[in-house]
């Protein structure tokens, strides 16, 4: 299957630049950690040595691929400041994150799929004119924005919901999904208007095909001929668009993370870009860039997979 | 900027019809006021922004200070508007930069094809690996932070759709036949693109720079809402947000107003901009 090779190939290329950029925006960039860790009184010779301690005096390339080699044998190197590994401080918040996203998609979707469903029964009905609106509200809610917004109606002014904090799964579903539920709304609410769009376009699409209107002739009723005829031939943009924005969720994740004082993988990044700890943000900001383009790569996967005209169309884009 | 390209398709998608135009005033209107302010902000009697009295701290809006004051006895209305100025100054010039680099690469890549859209292309899809907000985080983290860093920054974030329009438009004009009629009476590459090509390419770019002026101006908000954007004296509204959020029980109007100001802003930048996408793409204008 040459396209799948292709697709590899073009995968291990995009990874190797990313992780270079990464490693070259990391290092380049003015911000020495040798005078973070000693402080501003530390002598030029303390800090040549420290320097030396971490390995930084070396050539940056030289750096770069023995930073590679570890990292593919799964060692990101230690924290300068906690002197905790990175591999295991990322892994330690990536379920927290996890739950996050995976919880503000099923928000956006548990509203999206519906809303696009009940708009494409009457097109430029009250319905659909009133949800077209709404949408364009939420997309120029920025999440920081909304975060705020949320906290002030649920937990100051109606006080249901923590404000701050994370409760772990381990100390009671019902208490975590409290701490998670403002801010997975906060990024759910405004990715949903952006499914919508897609899956009410597509829908449209779908609907103008003759099995739908065979189904209709058939004397199937309106919610059986959406529900079970045209929402799955019509979810391929959908799909794609779930996997795109993932790398909008990461950034929102990072800003509602810092909002609602949850131990994710964007506060650890957040924390270590303050405290210049290279290692650790070289580290993060890798294992986000990675997990996105891997992301991304199982999407396209999925959508050949589910479509097999895209095998051969992708390649002029 | 990939999931910002989606948000772009889906605020066009979502815009308003033709027949709201006369609604158009309102978010023009808003939009022309804030600039306004924003340019004589120096010259209409406006307190000092950075000037605290803790006496007066957390004032809710009165007739002496119109917004109110923030946490440290500042005068709220004279910081939303100098916060209009830096999100201005951010959100034009940025996606501006982004697009006199990224529509250079677009316009190369477009018209020569060949090896250099493919590393053109290469360029773009590995910048796009990254999501957006971390690699503008990590720049301004290390660049330091300060309006002109702020701008560098989010302006090479704008430089992959930039070049995606700008190589999608030439790719369509550079078939074209008054193209082909340059090259036949010997015009140089350089005298098609600047004279033939570029003029074509203008009016989609200024389209797409509108929609980009709002993103830009809600990625500075957030850097500034993580401390990582505007340093800070200077009034930012993201800035703004996160000190309000401090006493969003005792004093909400500190993060409400500028949210507030910050939302129609982005909205009426969304909407105008989608109208003249409309206007510009005689395609979309006939949907």
């Amino acid at each position: 299957m040459p396209w799948l090779v292709r697709q590899l190939v073009r995968l291990v290329v995009v990874l190797f630049c990313v992780t270079l950029l990464t490693y070259t925006i990391v290092n380049i960039l003015p911000g020495d950690v040798a005078i973070v860790i000693l402080g501003n009184l530390a002598t030029p010779q303390d800090i040549a040595g420290l320097r030396a301690d971490l390995g930084l005096d070396r050539p940056m390339l030289v750096r770069y691929f023995d930073w590679l080699g570890s990292a593919l044998s799964g060692d990101l190197g230690r924290s300068y400041r906690s002197g905790e590994p990175v591999v295991q401080a990322i892994l330690d918040r990536l379920p927290v994150s996890l739950q996050l996203m995976v919880m503000a998609q099923l928000i956006a979707l548990g509203i999206a799929i519906p809303v696009a469903l009940l708009s494409v029964r009457r097109p430029g009905g009250l319905f659909d004119r009133i949800s077209a609106s709404a949408a364009f509200g939420f997309l120029a809610m920025p999440n920081f924005m909304l975060g705020i917004v949320l906290i002030y109606l649920f937990s100051v002014t109606f006080d249901l919901l923590p404000a701050t904090g994370f409760t772990p799964m381990s100390e009671g579903l019902w208490d975590n999904l409290e701490s998670m539920i403002l801010p997975s709304l906060t990024l759910g609410l405004i990715e949903w208007t952006v499914l919508m769009r897609v899956l009410r376009s597509d829908l449209l699409t779908t609907l103008k095909e003759d099995f739908i209107l065979l189904a209709r002739a058939k004397g199937l009723p309106q919610w059986r001929v959406l529900l079970q005829h045209a929402l799955r031939p019509s979810s391929f943009t959908l799909i794609t668009i779930l996997g795109l924005n993932i790398g909008g969720l990461i950034g929102g994740a990072v800003i509602v993370e810092q909002i609602f004082a949850l131990p994710g993988v964007g506060r650890l990044l957040l924390g270590g870009i303050f405290n210049r700890d290279l290692i650790l943000v070289q580290g993060t900001v890798a294992f986000i860039a990675v997990g996105f383009v891997v992301i991304n790569f199982l999407v396209d996967m999925l959508y050949a997979v589910l479509d097999p005209r895209v095998r051969h169309v992708r390649f002029r884009s | 900027m990939s999931a910002s390209a989606a948000k772009v398709a889906a605020i066009a998608a979502t815009g308003p019809r033709r027949r709201w135009r006369w609604a158009l005033a309102l978010p023009l209107g808003w939009l022309l006021l804030v600039v306004f302010l924003a340019i004589t902000a120096d010259w209409i009697g406006l307190p000092d922004p950075s000037a605290q009295e803790l006496i007066l701290r957390r004032k809710p809006p009165s007739a002496e200070f119109l917004l109110g004051t923030d946490n440290l006895g500042r005068d709220m209305l004279s910081r939303v508007i100098y916060g209009a100025r830096t999100s201005l100054i951010v959100g034009i010039c940025a996606p501006f930069l982004g697009f006199l680099v990224g529509g250079a690469i677009g316009m190369s890549a477009g018209y020569f094809r060949g090896k250099v859209d493919l590393l053109a292309v290469g360029f773009i899809d590995i910048l796009l690996a990254f999501p957006s907000l971390v690699l503008a985080l990590t720049f301004t983290a290390y660049l330091g932070q300060s309006l002109f860093n702020v701008t560098l920054a989010l302006g090479i974030l704008s430089i992959p759709a930039a070049a995606r329009v700008s190589r999608a438009n030439t790719l369509a004009w550079a078939n074209r036949d008054f193209v082909l009629a340059a090259r036949t009476v010997g015009a140089s590459d350089w005298r098609i693109l600047t004279r033939e090509i570029l003029p074509n390419l203008l009016p989609p770019m200024f389209a797409f720079w509108l929609v980009a002026i709002s993103v830009i101006i809600v990625a500075e908000g957030a850097l500034s809402f993580l401390g990582l954007g505007i340093p800070a004296p200077q009034p930012s509204w993201g800035g703004m947000i996160a000190d309000g959020r401090e006493a969003l029980d005792v004093a909400p109007h500190t993060a409400l107003i500028p949210a507030a100001v910050m939302f129609a802003t982005v909205l009426s930048l969304n909407f105008v901009g989608d109208m003249v996408r409309n206007m510009v793409d005689p395609r979309r204008s006939a949907l």
